[in-house]
């Protein structure tokens, strides 16, 4: 169940001088190893491998002789270098390379619920140090802090088991329970989530951490079925449909800010006022949500949604047409 | 890369790896294979020295440090070789747990644009000696997306270089032109700001890079400023979202079984006349009265007066403003 792996190297034809000269350092550092494991490790075809392999032993030092060619020895399937040419360490890294290495394994450590912070603090110094001067790369990281929820979420992921969620759900302004099949916790734009296979709704759900009000861990383990697909969140965690309601409003100067936050559709200038359309997976949530920002934000359509604010407001209104009785009523 | 090309590049790279002496470039087409040419035809020279040129380019875009520089003092024409120092990986040596994070974290990028570079870094580790257990898991997968900018302005605060951009703030309808001497990067709750010194402003800015329209323009010179020894970039940022104190009080009763979000805020429940009465923690009343509004008529406020007020008030326009939709105006 694990995501497919992209590798799409943007300039195939030079990567492969570079896989050449990382190739006899990491077979050196492996005397034997079979071809198709070698291959399978190295992320290409044994093909493939076999043809570098051909490439390297008409390579070597000056005069080309038969002591001067790279050379290795094959067992069977097995490939042992006998002699490397003087190419007997890979190349340093680059400052890309150090970079994303540095910044990953710092983004690691940031994250709260990872195992053993130890271990990756001392992975950081030794690619750190491995990185020389590019390893003080100008990068700082600060992720959200360290929760006991999260924390015991994801001991209870890894044990194993099943969990029954008392669970908040936004949309429909509801807290449920549920039993769900955990599968992973992730960690997507500054918010954690437990995705797990949901036996209620019998899909694959994601989990807002912040929003899983009570957990217990059942004696039974996690079984999420084969079908369980897990979600694609390179792109964040909604993706609205095209069959979702949607919502039309105008935004004035202050509450622009919510084109930032929410996956928005369209945006078009009309004075002052941005007219905005976005996908909501609820009227209700909509309503919730778009009149809670103020009254910078009117919604223009769809009608059935401008109706039952207006009819909820004036509803809501019409309870303050007394004065309470615990507070005195402000002069007018 | 054709496959002669190739071997050309590997066999120049052992060549120069080997040699002491800085070999010059007749001295390397006497010896490299491909290189053949009759110096003394200047077509076939110049074909040499293009294709020359094109094979240090193809050397440096990887990574490989050619050192250039003369035999001796008596030789003006240049040489290169390669410091085998200088070219290594230095030694590195990870426990099998280590290995296993560094693998976890060169997987982070496979959804962003440094994916490729982290990959090829690991294969070199690899390549070191480094077993990585490709099937290795953390407790918690952080996925890690970038900006567009992320590289552009890394890249500029690693050779100190100023930069100029195009930023859009929301509040704001046109782009602005902005000139910054950037000192870092930072990944903060999730998203990425770069902070640096303005040099409109003549202040320290962070700027948040989903917010810059186009490109990231290198100005000026390498080394053209130093930030300031010791300085805390996670600061800048977080000094503007500090946690707020929730010092207020609100009373809210809200209908029996309705408005489970709100009741998740509330510090105390009790029972009363007309539904469930509602503890809620505020700072800023008419952001409070915004949220009980979006509740409608599932809630109603109690007390303090100025949120009840607040509450009225922004009621009176939300159906004001509906009803010119309903009408058919423009609110």
């Amino acid at each position: 169940m694990t995501p497919q792996q992209r590798s799409s190297p943007a300039r195939p034809s030079a990567d492969r001088l570079g896989r050449l000269l990382n190739l006899v350092p990491y077979l050196l550092a492996r005397p034997g190893i079979p071809v198709a494991g070698a291959a399978a490790d190295l992320g290409v075809t044994e093909r493939q491998l076999r043809e570098d392999l051909e490439l390297l032993w008409v390579c070597g030092l000056p005069g080309y002789g038969p002591g001067d060619l790279i050379d290795m020895a094959f067992d069977g399937d097995r490939v042992t270098i006998t002699y490397d040419a003087g190419i007997d360490r890979p190349l340093r890294l680059t400052p890309d390379e150090a970079l994303a290495l540095v910044v990953a394994l710092r983004m690691l450590a940031e994250t709260p619920g990872t195992g053993n912070r130890d271990v990756i603090e001392r992975a950081l110094a030794k690619i750190e140090s491995a990185a020389g001067d590019l390893a003080d790369a100008p990068v700082a990281v600060r992720l959200p802090a360290d929760n006991e929820r999260l924390d015991a979420i994801r001991a209870a992921v890894e044990r194993g088991n099943a969990l029954r969620l008392t669970y908040y759900t936004a949309a429909r302004d509801e807290t449920t329970d549920r039993v769900v099949d955990p599968i992973r916790v992730l960690l997507v734009g500054g918010r954690n989530y437990l995705e797990a296979w949901c036996r209620r709704a019998e899909a694959t759900r994601l989990f807002r951490v912040d929003r899983i009000d009570a957990f217990t861990e059942l004696d039974e383990p996690a079984a999420a079925p084969p079908q369980a697909v897990l979600h694609d969140v390179r792109d964040g965690v909604f993706h609205p449909g095209p069959d979702l309601p949607l919502v039309t409003l105008r935004v004035g100067r202050s509450s622009r800010w919510i084109t930032e936050y929410y996956p928005v559709e369209g945006v078009r200038r009309d004075g002052d006022e941005w007219v905005v359309t976005m996908r909501v997976t609820d009227l209700g949530w909509a309503q919730r949500l778009l009149v809670g920002l103020g009254p910078d934000v009117t919604v223009v359509g769809p009608a059935e949604l401008v109706e039952r604010i207006r009819v909820q407001a004036t509803t809501a209104l019409n309870q303050y047409a007394t004065p309470p009785q615990a507070v005195p009523a402000p002069g007018r | 890369m054709s496959r002669t090309r190739t071997e050309r590049l590997v066999n120049l790279v052992i060549c120069l790896l080997s040699t002491r002496r800085f070999l010059t470039a007749a001295q390397i087409a006497a010896t490299v294979p491909g290189y053949e040419h009759d110096p003394e035809d200047p077509r076939d020279h110049e074909a040499f020295q293009r294709k020359f040129e094109r094979d240090k380019a193809e050397l440096r875009e990887l990574g490989v440090p050619l050192e250039i520089g003369t035999a001796s003092v008596f030789d003006n024409e240049p040489g290169y070789r390669i410091a085998h120092r200088e070219y290594a990986l230095p030694d590195i040596l990870l426990e099998p747990d280590e290995a296993a994070a560094v693998g976890i974290a060169a997987r982070l990028w496979q959804h962003a644009g440094l994916a490729a570079a982290a990959s090829s870094g690991l294969a070199k580790l690899r390549a070191a000696g480094v077993e990585v257990d490709p099937q290795a898991t953390l407790g918690v997968e952080p996925v890690v997306t970038v900006d567009p900018a992320f590289g552009p302005l890394t890249g500029a605060a690693r050779d100190r270089r100023a930069v100029t951009f195009s930023y859009r703030v929301p509040e704001v309808d046109e782009p602005s032109v902005r000139r910054l001497e950037p000192w870092g990067v930072v990944c903060w709750q999730g998203r990425w700001y770069v902070v640096g010194h303005d040099r409109d402003r003549r202040a320290t800015r962070c700027f948040r890079l989903s917010r810059i329209v186009g490109n990231v323009r290198a100005v000026g010179r390498t080394g053209a400023f130093s930030p300031p020894a010791g300085v805390d970039l996670i600061s800048h940022v977080a000094r503007w979202s500090d946690p707020i104190a929730h010092h207020g009080r609100a009373t809210v009763t809200a209908r029996p079984g309705r408005a489970a979000g709100l009741r998740r805020w509330a510090v105390a429940t009790a029972p009363g006349p007309d539904g469930d009465v509602l503890t809620i923690p505020f700072s800023d009343p008419e952001r409070l009265a915004s949220t009980l509004v979006g509740y409608g008529a599932d809630v109603r406020v109690d007390g303090p007066p100025e949120l009840r007020e607040a509450v009225i008030q922004q009621l009176k326009e939300v159906v004001a403003r509906h009803e010119r939709v309903v009408a058919g105006a423009a609110p």
